[in-house]
């Protein structure tokens, strides 16, 4: 499964390729960086049906996450369809106003940072199980 | 026919109007009330005589007549002799009386004559009646001489009372002065005091402007804090799996991977590098805070502008974002990367640049309310450049509201505010000038345009001592010079 991991901080990309290190190595997790919303747009216009989960941070200079989230609802609203990637909102500010507003804009789900990456890898590798599995 | 020494009117006549001119003429009502008192009544001393004259039935022209008159005239002259020899302290009065010497001689002598019945036709050729000429021509001329001594005199007299009056006009005007100088003293005395008040207050002010504005960076401050911490411990704990699976690595023995064992060595050093990296920019940022509420101590340490700018551009950037969550902006930095190190007061340009980079996100804030849609991107841009002229520049641009025409004269002076009440103390500006000018003798200045945005443009010279001077005497309130141009 290609996740694409949108952080403005740009050791989350160390962090990220250590904390799944072995899921990595194991080939059931492939990560990609953008380290702004902008970035994030390019990279999804250049791998349209490779990414199938997004998971941003929302407040980035720039373009906001919530805005990129409003643009991939966007893009990927008129059919034919490559299957919407689904985002995940990453947050340090875990007010209930940003949280509905990200629901509302069609996020997944929405983590409070610090993350805890026992719970993240835990969803992870289950999206990758349905992701990875034949489909009916 | 017999000699008319005196014309036909009785002497006592014309003694009347003699005296009344002399009493006028040496003021004797002031100078001798007594003899101007009896020389007043001069007239009842001339009844009885008079009476006399008509019980005898004499004529005026008889010698009974002539015989009383004399003696009149002998005894005016005397009292007139009386009333000069009493005043001659006055000089008119000396006059007078040497005026007088030879025609008194004249009446004196001419008693007997009287008596003898030994009146003559006038006739120059008689050596008395030349006298008597010559003493009345005397008595004329010494006259006219006293009449111009005694109005000098009172020309004199006249000087010195005006002399006098403005004498006393002067000691009044002296004690005015002096009254008023009183007053102006402790006007001023009470004006130091209330400076001295207004100083105080002054000072707390600014302590509880530092401490606003720490309130609002409180928020950006942990949000800071926040990201790093979560860094370290993130790191912390991914070395520590590592450290695991290098152990279970080794155990293997011959089975062991070392190219894995490499590759996990080298993460667990460059985790440690970030672990100090993030712990690093943790404390800076608790330095950075701790700074901006101590008192400054005022010293001028080499300082790094740059990183100045870029930490309070983003504690400035969070301390908003944390008010406003759904607020945004683009961050644009363009630091020069040769920029020297600046003779400065760390935490009071920190102040400054917190200052700017509020007003600047409070400025797109504004407009993004104003023009919501994708076509305005809310920007904040820090640049620092190294001048030619040995100085370092650093703006401040956003692409906000800009600065209404009506209020640009005003936006540096204390308590000045276009926020809300209760959103802005006012002197965040103010204080701003004074660091900047007052503090580092740099200049502070802004291009606005409305609808556009607005660039605050700070300069500092690099070192204190090749600074141009402070302009001597400069008010204690700033005065609030500034550049306006319009950018285009």
């Amino acid at each position: 499964m290609n996740i694409l991991v949108v952080d403005d901080e740009l050791d989350v990309r160390a962090l990220f390729e250590q904390r799944f290190r072995r899921e990595i190595r194991g080939g059931q997790l492939r990560f990609a960086f953008a380290h702004s919303g902008e970035e994030a747009l390019d990279y999804l216009h250049e791998h349209a049906s490779e990414v199938v989960l997004i998971l941003s941070d929302i407040n980035m200079p720039g373009m906001s996450g919530l805005e990129l989230l409003g643009h991939i609802r966007q893009e990927y609203a008129a059919p034919p369809p490559p299957a919407p990637p689904q985002v995940m909102m990453l947050t340090a500010y875990g007010d209930d106003d940003s949280r509905r507003q990200a629901l509302e804009l069609g996020a997944s789900d929405f983590l409070t940072k610090p993350v805890d990456f026992v719970a993240l890898k835990q969803k992870l590798l289950q999206l990758a199980a349905h992701d990875d599995a034949p489909p009916l | 026919m017999k000699l008319i020494i005196f014309p036909p009117i009785p002497s006592i006549l014309v003694s009347l109007f003699v005296f009344l001119a002399l009493r006028h003429f040496l003021e004797l009502r002031e100078r001798a009330p007594r003899l101007n008192w009896l020389l007043k009544y001069l007239w009842v001393l001339a009844l009885p005589l008079l009476l006399v004259v008509r019980i005898t039935g004499s004529r005026w022209d008889t010698g009974v007549f002539w015989q009383i008159d004399a003696v009149y005239v002998v005894l005016m002259v005397a009292l007139a002799g009386v009333v000069l020899i009493r005043l001659r302290a006055l000089q008119p009065a000396r006059t007078l009386l040497v005026a007088l010497a030879p025609f008194a001689l004249y009446a004196l002598a001419k008693v007997p004559d009287v008596f003898l019945d030994n009146l003559m036709v006038f006739s120059f050729g008689n050596p008395a009646d030349i006298y008597w000429l010559f003493s009345i021509a005397w008595l004329v001329g010494g006259t006219l001489v006293a009449y111009k001594q005694q109005t000098l005199l009172q020309q004199q007299r006249l000087e010195h009372e005006l002399e006098a009056r403005i004498k006393a006009r002067n000691q009044e005007l002296e004690q005015l002065v002096e009254e008023r100088t009183a007053s102006l003293v402790r006007q001023a005395g009470e004006l130091r005091e209330t400076l001295e008040e207004l100083r105080v207050t002054q000072n707390q002010l600014v302590q509880s402007e530092k401490m606003a504005s720490l309130g609002e960076l409180t928020a950006g401050i942990a949000h800071e804090i926040q990201n790093p911490l979560n860094f370290v411990t993130n790191f912390a704990d991914v070395s520590t799996e590592l450290l695991g699976e290098l152990r279970e690595e080794q155990q293997r023995g011959q089975e062991a991977d070392p190219e894995l064992e490499a590759e996990l060595l080298t993460d667990l050093e460059q985790n440690l590098t970030k672990i100090t990296h993030h712990g690093h920019r943790a404390a800076s940022i608790v330095r950075g805070m701790l700074e901006h509420s101590r008192a400054s101590t005022g010293e001028r340490l080499p300082t790094d502008l740059n990183q100045l700018a870029d930490e309070y551009l983003r504690l400035a950037y969070h301390g908003l974002r944390a008010k406003n969550k759904s607020f945004n902006a683009t961050l644009d930095t363009d630091l020069a990367p040769d920029l020297p190190l600046v003779e400065a007061v760390g935490p009071d340009v920190g102040r400054v640049l917190l200052n700017l980079f509020t007003n600047a996100f409070y400025a797109v804030q504004q407009r993004r309310e104003q023009q919501p849609g994708p076509d305005y991107t809310p920007t904040v841009r820090v640049r620092t450049r190294l001048l030619p002229g040995g100085s370092v520049q650093i703006s401040v641009r956003d692409n906000g509201t800009g600065i209404p025409e009506a209020v640009r004269q005003k936006i540096f002076q204390p308590f000045f505010t276009t926020k809300p009440t209760g959103q802005g103390t006012g002197l965040g500006l103010s204080l701003s000038y004074d660091i900047i000018t007052k503090g580092h003798n740099g200049t502070l200045s802004f291009v606005t345009e409305e609808g556009q945005g607005t660039e605050f443009i700070i300069e500092l010279p690099l070192s204190a001592r090749n600074s141009p001077a402070p302009t001597p005497g400069g008010p204690a309130v700033n005065p609030a010079p500034q550049t306006e141009r319009s950018s285009g």
